[in-house]
């Protein structure tokens, strides 16, 4: 991997990701984390639902950031869609019961779709707000969108200093959500879809890790050698997550996580906290 | 014997010119028996079913203006057999008409393969109540897999999409997305005058969405406490007093 991408995904990146537990100090104070077996499980269950949606988006984010970037042919340019047309070409239906193993629904061919929308003055910005209520509904905990925000702000600063980008320019404007900006900054890095999948996932069990050794104070080994066991399902979400990157955002996953969501709410209410979320 | 269904349903409601409501199309096929009574429109097992291998589809129409209400008469009970099952739902509410469904809920009995598509297309101005509740497993039963997929538009722009994942047990048992819960359940509210105050208690979240709309979900450790922990969501993200879950 290249060293660019390793910085991205590094933890030290002065991106604000310290301040955010990814909903462990809520399950801390709730009782059901209190080892490294049950850290193991809180993890394990973080990166098959928020895990999977956040690396999915920060994928379908860089595959749009690098189409971006590419010519695009005049017969390309049939105008902007309506904002959600992109995502919809399919009925929701067609959508949601499409499958990794089937061959795309006829008309969603939506690398043709998402490249006309990116197209035009003010086409880009369309697109990436049109991605970004994509990772609204697919999280409803108003908590964890605020937190989705607020670290996707603290990133694009980061990300415009040092990989500079007309996309993560327009994600900085708009507040986007946090996977949306480490997609666009794993290209302007020169990574790829899979790339982006990868540092997202990796991400959604790193700070839930590392929030477990300040909260619980237990043994930095012991929680290492879990996110080392971990390996394996990080790497086969991220691979799955890759496997959406040019099909329409409809069908991008959207696996809940019940408790996660109520953990994320009570903390925000929460008096006493050490982490923002 | 091997015997798969492929029956599709079709309940129509329409706004006629006074303003009431008829239901103008009825379609019963194989285990989805659908039937009007005074209160609401009652879907019936009319045979076990979901059976692995079954593909039921039910289309709900409710146009302009309209009203409808959709309830079952008995929880539907997944089963293994011939592959997976599947059971779409699809539903299109018109303008300032209102949908609400709220059948009894689906159990995953052990061995199941079972998969709920559902997807609802709102008008600018339409309403909904919306109630899904879901058993792992029948007494003392480790259920089968289950998947569930809920696509909401309003508009034509995507308002939710949710799903939830109960196929690997060693993933559907942490702590983040059931821990040890048997039973987990929703209710989506969308229309005006809802909260905007997200609200937690014990296995409850009451969860405003972007647009005009509240999640409720719930876990419980079973059905009964489920339903009650829905309603009082329900309760608390409507300004006004909700109808009984």
């Amino acid at each position: 991997m290249h060293p660019s991408l390793l910085l991205l995904a590094d933890s030290r990146l002065p991106a604000g990701g310290h301040a955010h537990s990814g909903g462990l100090e809520p399950a801390v104070t709730a009782g059901t984390v209190t080892d490294i077996p049950s850290l193991t499980a809180f993890l394990r269950g973080r990166l098959a639902t928020t895990g999977l949606v956040t690396a999915a988006l920060a994928a379908a984010a860089c595959a749009l950031a690098v189409t971006a970037t590419e010519p695009v042919e005049e017969d390309r340019l049939p105008g902007l869609p309506r904002a959600g047309g992109a995502t919809g070409t399919g009925t929701p239906a067609e959508a949601a019961t499409h499958r990794a193993s089937d061959p795309p629904p006829s008309g969603t061919t939506t690398g043709t779709v998402n490249r006309a929308t990116v197209t035009g003055d003010g086409g880009l910005a369309v697109a990436w707000e049109v991605l970004d209520a994509e990772a609204d509904t697919r999280t409803p905990s108003p908590a964890q969108r605020r937190a989705a925000r607020a670290q996707g702000r603290s990133l694009a600063r980061v990300a415009l200093r040092t990989w500079p980008s007309a996309a993560l320019d327009v994600l900085a404007r708009q507040g986007a959500h946090h996977p949306l900006v480490l997609g666009a900054a794993t290209a302007a890095a020169g990574g790829g879809p899979r790339d982006a999948a990868s540092i997202a996932a990796y991400g959604s069990v790193t700070g839930g890790a590392s929030a477990g050794v300040r909260l619980l104070g237990l043994d930095p080994l012991g929680v290492n050698e879990a996110l080392g066991g971990l390996a394996a399902a990080i790497d086969a979400v991220a691979a799955e997550a890759a496997g959406y990157a040019g099909r329409p955002w409809a069908e991008l996953p959207a696996p809940s996580a019940p408790v996660l969501d109520l953990y994320a709410e009570a903390h925000a209410g929460a008096d006493l906290r050490l982490f923002e979320s | 014997m091997t015997r798969s269904y492929a029956p599709r349903a079709a309940i129509t409601a329409a706004c006629d010119a006074s303003g009431v409501t008829r239901l103008t199309r009825l379609r019963s096929d194989g285990p989805l028996a659908v039937r009007e009574t005074p209160d609401a429109v009652y879907l019936v097992g009319a045979a076990a079913s979901p059976l692995g291998g079954d593909d039921l589809a039910l289309d709900v129409e409710v146009g302009a203006g309209a009203r409808l209400t959709v309830r079952s008469a008995a929880s539907a009970l997944a089963l293994p057999g011939d592959g997976p099952s599947r059971m779409t739902v699809r539903a299109r509410v018109g303008a300032g008409a209102h949908l609400d469904y709220a059948p009894e809920p689906t159990v995953a009995a052990r061995g199941c393969d079972h998969r709920a598509v559902t997807s609802v297309e709102l008008a600018a101005d339409a309403t909904l109540r919306w109630r899904e509740e879901l058993v792992l497993g029948r007494h003392g039963e480790a259920p089968g897999a289950h998947t569930a997929r809920f696509d909401v538009t309003l508009d034509g722009r995507p308002l939710l999409r949710h799903a939830l994942d109960l196929t690997d047990p060693s993933v559907y048992t942490t702590a983040p997305v059931l821990g040890a819960a048997r039973a987990v359940g929703s209710v989506l509210l969308a229309g005006p005058g809802l909260t905007t105050e997200p609200h937690t208690a014990e296995g409850l979240s009451v969860l405003p969405l972007t647009g005009p709309a509240v999640l409720v979900t719930a876990t419980a450790a079973d059905a009964a406490t489920l339903r009650r922990r829905l309603t009082t969501g329900a309760e608390r993200a409507s300004r006004t007093p909700a109808p009984a879950c």
